[in-house]
């Protein structure tokens, strides 16, 4: 590049955030999606693809909101019936969003978690994605080379953004591990918190924040009432945050149910709640990633407001707004969508489990998420990171699925692989026996 | 502990400036013709409103693209699904082909070079973050749009020292303004980074000339830093002179590749085709690592698939972006002229200008002093006894006092002439009220306390996005 060159002074001439790594995206994770983009798989042009079963997404259901947004054109402003709305949506940039679309959001979010709570309208927050949510906390909550704790193993949430991006890259925040194991299923313990709280401690490390999935993600499980109450417990006594990442909320479809944050705070009412944020998106429950909606939704008042001011930066499109607020308003269809999803979920994820079962692989027992948690511990040569990326490569390459390897999700116990299995909608019809569960078997032997 | 972060309990967002207590007071008021006819109105709202009936025949006659549908076919699942920051192809196309347009095509743009961001707003706080270390600096000219306090400080940390343009020469931008800045910088310590300019301004309505531009090119050559040119009003241009893109100028110089790599374009459609709902922002720039960095961060503010689908339909029809950009300067034309008359028979001028929403009007004849403290003593008339909301200039950095933004495209032509009568009668009132004083009456230490509390108000109510 000409710019190191011509520089006299010898100084860089862009940030450090420009030129270094800490986007995360050159890691040897995106070998799978390239090996992927490179050969993909096609029931018909090309049956010896590779299968993509690394990206979290969600597209069970999208007959359904296809069939609605039909029947109700209106909502998508611009048709004749909704364009008379066109010039008061198309020139609202007002941060607070519209208040049609705060309420349907808010609606969802109570109805989500079985309207055992209510959402204040007043408290959505937009932001860009949950990428931008997170982003966005961070900032309002920490200063540079403040960090966050962790429970591992944590997300990669697809192609696009990671949580080692969303809270350090531009925020200067860290993140401190606390580690969770197989040998009790990946519990996340009191522990494991205070191991981790005070390692950061004796490294001089300022913790702000514990941020939690749930339901988790790549684990596919739901946080237990007792747990979620410990870490209540936990994080007032040390007086940090607690965030909490509930962008799979609508993907549970067994038990045991969902127990949001929300509702833990109506029950612990000694905690500070000042202290209690949940990012959520439509992302995954509904299946739309492109339209970019991202919430924060903060007990905080300090935070919504200094959150509010910050979606300046990634406010979602009054289009998309207008056509989530009409859809969510729709009681009928959000109930129904629900319902549907939750089964359809279900069933896809029990033929998966199956499948692989009948192969003799196991998996974490789990009951939400656009995945699971594969173990293939016993097909390492030995328990390390590089047998697992070895074992992972094969499974590129030769068996031709693109999986996630646990050492990307930094689990601290070699062999587990996250398998998405709703990525690719109802018409295409994944047996149990092919093409996942032999090549697999093929590996194993 | 402090519980929260240094930027959350800082006032650096900028957003208790007495700018928005205009804003604030015109919520509680809002003119409305038939509800509110003694209400504020809104002129200090740089938006364009008078091309909607284009857009909507366009879309009555288009309804596909709306309606998540191509050639017959439901294409929802395709956009639901399509989160890649390197934006829709077709949208990048038909963007960098407007952006030609807008041009007169004297230049063409890379869609590879383009980032998609949510809004100019994400696209200038994204370049800082590219091109600068908190604690450095970009110099700007004043006046300057009060937003930019917040969109390039707030939370990269980066200051802004200004290059202060006067009257003198009709704010123009020159060498020794742009050196004095630079020096100033150095003084506080501050490594400069880059100059960031508007062009079309914001405050001022006008174009920058071939020479200034040649010489922002001259200056960060031999400087060895980067020029952001922000423009977001590129379409708005409605009169001689031309615009004149740095694109252009850039290709017209001997200026190297280095060089080359160091000029970025900001651009959006918030206010060429009055879409700031949508959020439709861009980066433009030479720099593949500025481009990729970017890109990624993007990540953070991408545009809704569902509003770049639309608008790539809409600025692929070349015979609707054709016929919009002319008529959509036309209008723009007809209605400055109507503010400039109207206040020139009150005997206010303005600064001469060609483009943007809006005037930068003098009415340094109508303080009772050459003071700030005056300066918002007469803001203050006009937001409550004309019941106008109009910008002051200490708002935007300007470094004379006196001076008002005056928006003119937000709002009917029956308002503005509303406005225009409404202004009339407040300097003739003045007028007779000094013709009759015999001497000043004003307490010095009552017009302090005011502009005290101004500044103090913080303000945290309804704050909508506004240029």
């Amino acid at each position: 590049m000409g710019f190191i060159s011509s520089n006299r002074n010898n100084e860089q001439l862009l940030s450090k955030i420009a030129t270094n790594d800490g986007h995360g995206e050159n890691s040897s994770y995106f070998e799978g999606w390239k090996a992927y983009d490179s050969d993909p798989y096609h029931s018909t042009q090309n049956p010896n693809g590779v299968i993509q079963m690394g990206l979290a997404e969600n597209e069970l259901c999208f007959d359904l909101i296809q069939e609605w947004v039909q029947n109700n054109p209106k909502a998508s402003i611009c048709t004749a019936e909704g364009a008379n709305e066109f010039k008061e949506i198309a020139i609202s940039q007002d941060y607070h969003g519209l208040p049609e679309f705060r309420q349907g959001v808010a609606k969802f979010m109570g109805k989500v978690r079985g309207d055992r709570v209510t959402f204040d309208p007043d408290r959505i927050v937009m932001s860009g994605g949950a990428t931008g949510a997170h982003e966005t906390l961070a900032f309002c909550l920490a200063d540079p080379g403040d960090a966050f704790l962790v429970p591992t193993p944590y997300i990669i949430q697809d192609q696009v953004s990671r949580f080692d991006r969303d809270l350090r890259w531009r925020t200067g925040t860290q993140i401190v591990p606390v580690v969770c194991e197989s040998s009790n299923n990946f519990k996340l313990t009191k522990e494991a918190l205070e191991a981790a709280f005070q390692k950061a401690t004796e490294a001089k490390i300022r913790v702000k924040g514990l941020l939690i999935t749930n339901p988790s993600n790549p684990l596919g499980t739901v946080l237990d009432r007792d747990t979620l109450k410990t870490l209540v417990r936990f994080t007032n006594d040390k007086n940090i945050h607690l965030v909490c990442d509930e962008i799979y909320a609508a993907t549970v479809f067994n038990q045991p149910g969902f127990i949001s944050i929300a509702e833990i705070i109506e029950e612990e009412l000694y905690c500070n709640r000042d202290l209690i944020h949940i990012v959520y998106s439509l992302s995954k429950d509904l299946g739309f990633p492109g339209f970019r909606v991202g919430i924060v939704y903060s007990y905080n008042d300090q935070v919504t407001s200094c959150a509010r001011k910050m979606s300046s930066f990634g406010l979602v499109s009054t289009q998309t707004q207008h056509l989530i607020g009409s859809l969510l308003s729709d009681d009928i269809f959000t109930e129904k969508f629900i319902a549907e999803s939750a089964d359809r979920l279900a069933k896809r994820h029990e033929i998966f489990i199956k499948g692989l079962a009948q192969v003799g692989i196991g998996s974490l027992k789990s009951n939400a998420g656009l995945f699971f948690w594969m173990d293939l511990r016993r097909l390492l040569k030995e328990p390390t990171i590089e047998a697992e990326t070895a074992l992972w490569r094969l499974i590129i390459h030769e068996v031709k699925l693109n999986v996630s390897p646990g050492s990307s999700f930094h689990c601290s116990d070699p062999g587990w692989f996250r398998v998405c299995f709703a990525n690719m909608d109802m018409t295409t019809r994944m047996s149990p026996h092919s093409p996942i569960s032999s090549p697999l078997v093929r590996a194993r032997n | 502990m402090k519980l929260l972060s240094r930027k959350a309990t800082c006032n650096s967002h900028g957003q208790d400036s007495s700018y928005f207590l205009g804003w604030q007071e015109y919520e509680k008021n809002p003119y409305d013709e038939v509800r509110n006819p003694t209400g504020i109105i809104q002129m200090g709202l740089a938006e364009n409103q008078l091309s909607f009936d284009l857009l909507e025949s366009w879309l009555a006659d288009n309804p596909e693209p709306a309606g998540f549908m191509r050639d017959g076919q439901s294409i929802f699942r395709e956009l639901a699904l399509f989160q890649d920051y390197h934006g829709l192809p077709a949208f990048k196309n038909a963007l960098v082909d407007f952006m030609s347009e807008i041009r007169g095509n004297r230049v063409s743009f890379d869609p590879k070079k383009l980032v998609l961001t949510a809004g100019a707003t994400s696209a200038n706080e994204t370049l800082m973050f590219c091109l600068a270390e908190p604690g450095e600096a970009f110099l700007l000219p004043t006046p300057y749009y009060p937003g930019f306090d917040r969109d390039l400080k707030w939370r990269t940390g980066v200051e802004i020292v200004p290059i202060h343009c006067t009257s003198a020469n009709s704010f123009q931008i020159t060498e020794s303004a742009l050196e004095e800045a630079y020096q100033t910088a150095q003084k506080r310590n501050l490594r400069v980074k880059g100059v960031l300019v508007t062009n079309p301004s914001n405050p001022l309505g006008t174009t920058l000339t071939r020479s200034e531009l040649n010489l922002l090119l001259t200056f960060i050559t031999s400087k060895n830093i980067h020029l952001i040119s922000d423009e977001i009003y590129s379409g708005t241009h409605f009169n001689s002179p031309d615009f004149i893109s740095v694109m252009e100028v850039l290709k017209d110089s001997a200026c190297s590749t280095e060089v080359w790599n160091r000029v970025h374009i900001v651009y959006s459609l918030s206010k060429d085709l009055g879409l700031p709902g949508f959020r439709v922002g861009a980066i433009y720039s030479n720099d593949e690592v500025v481009v990729a960095a970017a890109t990624k961060m993007s990540s953070f503010g991408l545009i809704s698939s569902q509003t770049q689908y639309l608008l790539a339909s809409m600025l692929s029809d070349k015979k609707f972006t054709k016929h919009y950009i002319s008529e959509n300067q036309k209008r723009l034309k007809k209605r400055q002229e109507m503010l400039i008359s109207g206040l020139l028979s009150a005997g206010i001028g303005c600064l001469k200008s060609n483009a943007g929403l809006f005037c930068w009007v003098d009415m340094r004849h109508l303080l009772s002093s050459k003071s700030f403290d005056s300066e918002m003593e007469l803001w203050k008339k006009i937001v409550y006894q004309v019941g106008l909301n109009i910008s002051p200039g200490l708002s935007c950095h300007c470094s004379e006092p006196g001076w008002f933004r005056v928006c003119f495209a937000n709002m009917t032509e029956e308002t503005l002439d509303l406005a225009i009568q409404r202004i009339k009668k407040f300097v003739q009132t003045t007028a007779d009220n000094d013709s009759q004083r015999s001497h000043p009456s004003v307490k010095n230490s009552r017009k302090k306390s005011l502009t005290k509390w101004v500044f103090r108000l913080s303000f945290d109510g309804r704050e909508p996005e506004e240029r």
